[in-house]
């Protein structure tokens, strides 16, 4: 028997749609039970709709049966993390400061799915406000890893990567501010890329850090990955920070892009830290890409060690003032306790926010307070500069990076939870590319003994996702890690 | 010791657009509570600003009418503090980079006399900055509501250099600003509409001194005579302070008009904190110098300019041209007119006297006056030409404004032609003259005012249609026959 209906690839589903195989219907319904199924274990899920779910499909069957499907995408089910705004669905970002909110319109990636016929499927758990690199920080609820219940699926899009992992939705959406995208990807065993900086629109994005979050995909595999990216991608006259530029047809370049690449390896990707395994498997793609005929070249980006210091002095300075509009007055957690204006900002902030959130908030005031500013904010943009340009001068010589997406598999539930630097050197690999705005994609590269999955981070060159894409798809096409999948 | 005040002013002037700074939903005043509001301007989660061009035309046209460098490059910074009338808490604005640098202003202060022209001076700006407006509070008895139908309208901040020294000079440069803005099509500057709002900054100084005092800012000044009085009575406020032995603390007061006192706010130890940094989620602006012409085009010539040109081409006196040129409507109404009779002071005397008693009588603003400059322009041609006496004309002109007929039609149709035929004439003064005895007497006698009761009486006569010249004529070469 062919695998199961909720393991297939979205272009699979796509397929078996247009020869009438399957209905869309009977697509969602094989994830409403799957979920249903699974989710308890895995908890990738805050909510869902399935009613909403159905009719999307049923309208997808009848404009497929009129001869008026509108692409790869119709009738295919996305899961979406809730950090995306989706007019009539809650809202939360985890937070018990959104926990009644219901968005009254369409993130532009949204809206563009919607158009394209897919049915957004269920609010997907993560970090609080998209803060951390394991779900544990959401307010909700601690997602699972697929492969191993006691383990942490990553962060903050911890409810994206698993439920793509356990079959709950072929693909999703998440976000990715430091690596809240790939890293989980990793952990997870699924395809995740996290687009250049202004390829995907923000509008409905809730922000955490607004030169730094994007939009991306989850999947099984990478042509799935760039069919989605597809649809969300592409400039936006409701984000200025959106870029105009033309998109390439990316499933098609998979095939046309054929390299050898040149491939840097940059050296402060393999210091100390990181795990042996991790370590053998990276080798193992390495070695995998030379023997394709691919030049491997030593690369160096100096300025790598300052990058964790440099991302949480800019990210938390933009969170404290992207998330002051949650103050109790008009729509977030409003105290009942509150006996003043004043009063009821402390309360309903006090009460609405997470640690770690307010962890970020604080530090973020800190380094943007009279005296401070320029120590630290305007010190950390010079060196995001300095890290830019590490890049942009590497990729005068390489196509494309080489390196871990994360220093180790997937850690246990609590296991770092107690040290807020521990939790935060987990995303050492990732951040770069945020500072940088550069594109980078995790695909599924081996598994620890354990067999926990560990992840292969390519970081390529701003707009040049296609390229991304088709050396990832070289890698996958060898290996049949993506086609492996959790015992749940 | 004889003190000097020294006053900066910071105003406020919303921008007049469509549509609000950095979101589509359209701006206004005077509509329900909270429905001038998008995602957008809410700051719901998700949302994101994107710039209103418009806006930024209207500030470049305000800078180059202002005198100001317009900066090649300018961005847009948050400024963060928590106000339940900030829907995110913080103000999109500009901090270290504002669009438009330097300038001034040209102001008039009061003359001796209002028929006498005042003192010029120019009043050295700092700066002027976009930034989005607030909501705004309303306080009940248990609660505050708050309506955001402000919030987001493009708000121009303009500062002046520490450049007056009376409350005078201030209302005289709050005058000149909104002649700028509402002749620039920038803005309405509607004080009671919250279209122009005014901060200053006064401090005292012993007269002559180098050295700035310590400065209090002064808010809540909410017409330009508030500011005027504000101002005033903060000067002589801190001159007492001072001449009591104290001395003046940095804190903001807050005026109020009915109470004719200002009191304390807060101290500078309570001052904000205002975390500006550049806002992630806007693009730095570019203007080129096709931008900067395209602007350009647009700008009309300013108040003092204008007036300036009244004295020299049409050799207008002070107290008409005070009239015309505050107001660009009326003053184009009055140009029009000009070219088409090439009759300046008598056109101006028209417009300031009667005209502008007629608009206001009725209420009527001078746009949808039926009345046009051509009426008046052939009202003024038909007198000069000797159809019709200026007494006549002032009727013609009552009739014009009403129907908005043309003055000839007026004339035609009434028969108000003035006669200049003597035989005509020449009968009725042979009328007069006999039936007035007693005046011929005096006459003859040598008494000329005699003459005059005889033109009236033929005036009367005629009902006011003869040429009185003629008349004068006819009656002296018929008196000279007896």
């Amino acid at each position: 028997m062919a695998e199961s209906l909720y393991y297939r690839t979205a272009a699979e589903l796509s397929r078996a749609l247009e020869s009438k195989e399957l209905s869309s219907e009977e697509i969602v319904r094989s994830v409403i039970e799957r979920t249903r199924a699974v989710d308890d274990k895995v908890s990738a899920f805050i909510s869902f709709d399935e009613g909403d779910a159905l009719e999307r499909a049923r309208a997808s069957d009848r404009r497929r049966a009129e001869g008026k499907a509108l692409g790869p995408l119709d009738g295919i089910p996305v899961g979406i993390k809730d950090v995306l705004a989706v007019e009539g669905q809650p809202l939360t970002c985890a937070s018990r400061m959104l926990g009644k909110f219901v968005s009254p319109y369409d993130a532009t990636a949204i809206a563009r799915l919607k158009a394209a016929g897919a049915v957004p499927w269920g609010r997907l758990n993560m970090d609080e406000f998209a803060m951390g690199s394991s779900t544990e920080n959401s307010s909700v609820k601690t997602t699972s890893n697929p492969w191993n219940t006691d383990c942490i699926p990553g962060g903050s899009s911890g409810g994206s990567a698993a439920c793509v992992a356990a079959g709950e939705a072929p693909i999703s959406l998440g976000s990715d501010t430091g690596g809240s995208i790939r890293q989980p990807a990793a952990l997870c065993g699924v395809v995740g890329m996290k687009p250049t900086y202004g390829l995907v629109s923000r509008y409905g994005l809730v922000a955490f850090a607004s030169s730094l979050d994007q939009i991306g995909p989850f999947a099984h595999t990478v042509e799935d990955a760039a069919i989605l990216l597809q649809a969300v991608a592409g400039h936006d006259d409701r984000d200025s920070s959106s870029y105009r530029t033309d998109i390439p047809d990316y499933r098609k370049e998979l095939s046309s892009r054929k390299g050898p690449w040149k491939l840097g390896i940059p050296k402060e990707y393999f210091g100390e830290g990181l795990d042996p395994e991790v370590a053998r498997a990276i080798e193992a793609a390495i070695d995998f890409y030379r023997g394709e005929g691919c030049e491997i070249v030593d690369v160096s980006l100096p300025h790598t060690e300052h990058a964790v210091g440099v991302y949480y002095i800019i990210a938390t300075a933009e969170a404290s003032s992207n998330l002051a509009r949650y103050d109790g007055v008009r729509y977030s957690h409003r105290s009942a306790e509150a006996t003043d204006a004043i009063d009821l900002y402390f309360k309903s902030r006090a009460e609405g926010f997470g640690p770690e959130v307010k962890r970020r908030v604080i530090l973020g005031t800190y380094v943007l307070s009279s005296g401070y500013y320029d120590a630290y904010y305007l010190k950390a943009q010079k060196v995001r500069t300095l890290i830019r340009r590490d890049f942009l001068q590497a990729y005068e010589k390489v196509d494309a990076l080489l390196t871990p997406t994360t220093p180790s598999p997937a850690f246990r539930k609590g296991e770092k939870t107690d040290d807020p630097l521990q939790m935060y050197l987990s995303d050492i690999f990732t951040i770069s590319a945020n500072l940088a705005g550069i594109p980078g994609i995790s695909i599924p590269c081996g598994f620890s003994e354990s067999g926990l999955p560990i992840g292969l981070q390519i970081l390529g060159q701003p707009f040049q996702e296609a390229d991304l894409f088709a050396i990832a798809r070289r890698f996958e096409q060898a290996h049949d890690y993506h086609t492996r999948h959790p015992s749940l | 010791m004889e003190y000097e005040a020294v006053i900066g002013l910071e105003v406020h002037v919303q921008i007049k657009t469509e549509s609000k700074m950095f979101a589509r939903v359209g701006a206004g005043y005077g509509r329900e509570p909270n429905t001038l509001t998008d995602p957008v301007v809410l700051g719901l989660p998700g949302t994101l600003p994107v710039m209103n061009k418009r806006a930024i035309d209207q500030i470049i046209k305000a800078g180059l009418m202002l005198g100001c460098e317009i900066a090649p490059v300018c961005k847009w910074d948050r400024k963060n503090y928590f106000y339940p009338d900030s829907p995110k808490n913080y103000q999109i604005s500009q901090y270290d980079q504002p669009i438009c640098i330097g300038g001034q202003l040209e102001i008039e202060l009061p003359g001796s006399s209002r028929n006498v022209m005042g003192e010029h001076k120019f009043i050295e700006l700092t700066r002027i900055h976009l930034e989005e407006d607030v909501g705004k509070l309303n306080h009940f008895e248990n609660d505050s509501l708050v309506d955001y139908n402000r919030a987001g309208t493009p708000l121009m901040e303009i500062v002046s250099e520490p450049d007056m020294h009376s409350g005078d000079e201030a209302y005289a440069y709050l005058t000149a600003l909104r002649q700028i803005m509402v002749q620039g099509g920038i803005s309405d500057c509607d004080m009671e509409k919250g279209q122009l709002r005014c901060d200053a900054n006064i401090s005292i100084r012993p007269k002559g001194a180098d050295m700035l005092g310590v400065k209090v800012e002064l808010k809540n000044l909410n017409s330009i005579s508030g500011v005027r009085n504000g101002i005033d009575f903060e000067i002589k406020r801190q001159i007492k302070v001072v001449q009591s032995g104290g001395q003046v603390i940095q804190e903001t007061r807050r005026w109020d008009a009915d109470a004719g006192a200002a009191t304390p706010m807060r101290t500078k130890e309570m001052a904000h904190d205002y975390r500006y940094f550049p806002d992630p989620d806007l693009m730095p602006v570019r203007v080129d110098q096709d931008w900067l012409q395209r602007i350009r085009e647009t700008i009309p010539e300013l108040p003092f300019e204008r007036q300036r040109r009244y004295f020299d081409e049409f050799d207008l006196p002070y107290t008409v041209t005070s009239v015309l040129v505050p107001d660009l409507k009326l003053s184009d109404f009055f140009e029009e007119a000009v070219k088409e009779c090439g009759e300046p002071k008598a056109v101006a005397n028209w417009i300031a006297n009667d005209l502008l008693r007629d608009l206001s009588a009725a209420g009527t603003p001078i746009d949808d006056s039926k009345l046009r400059p051509e009426h008046i322009a052939g009202l003024v041609k038909l007198v000069k030409d000797g159809v019709i006496s200026n007494n006549i004309a002032k009727d013609v002109f009552i009739d014009m404004f009403k129907s908005g007929d043309r003055p000839e039609d007026i004339v035609e149709k009434k028969g108000l032609k003035q006669s200049s035929d003597t035989g005509e004439l020449t009968g009725i003064c042979n009328e007069v003259i006999a039936a007035n005895p007693k005046s011929v007497e005096d006459y003859k006698a040598g008494k000329e005012n005699a003459i005059n009761f005889l033109k009236g009486q033929v005036m009367k006569a005629t009902r006011g249609k003869a040429n009185p010249q003629v008349v004068d004529q006819v009656l002296r070469t018929e008196l000279d026959k007896l």
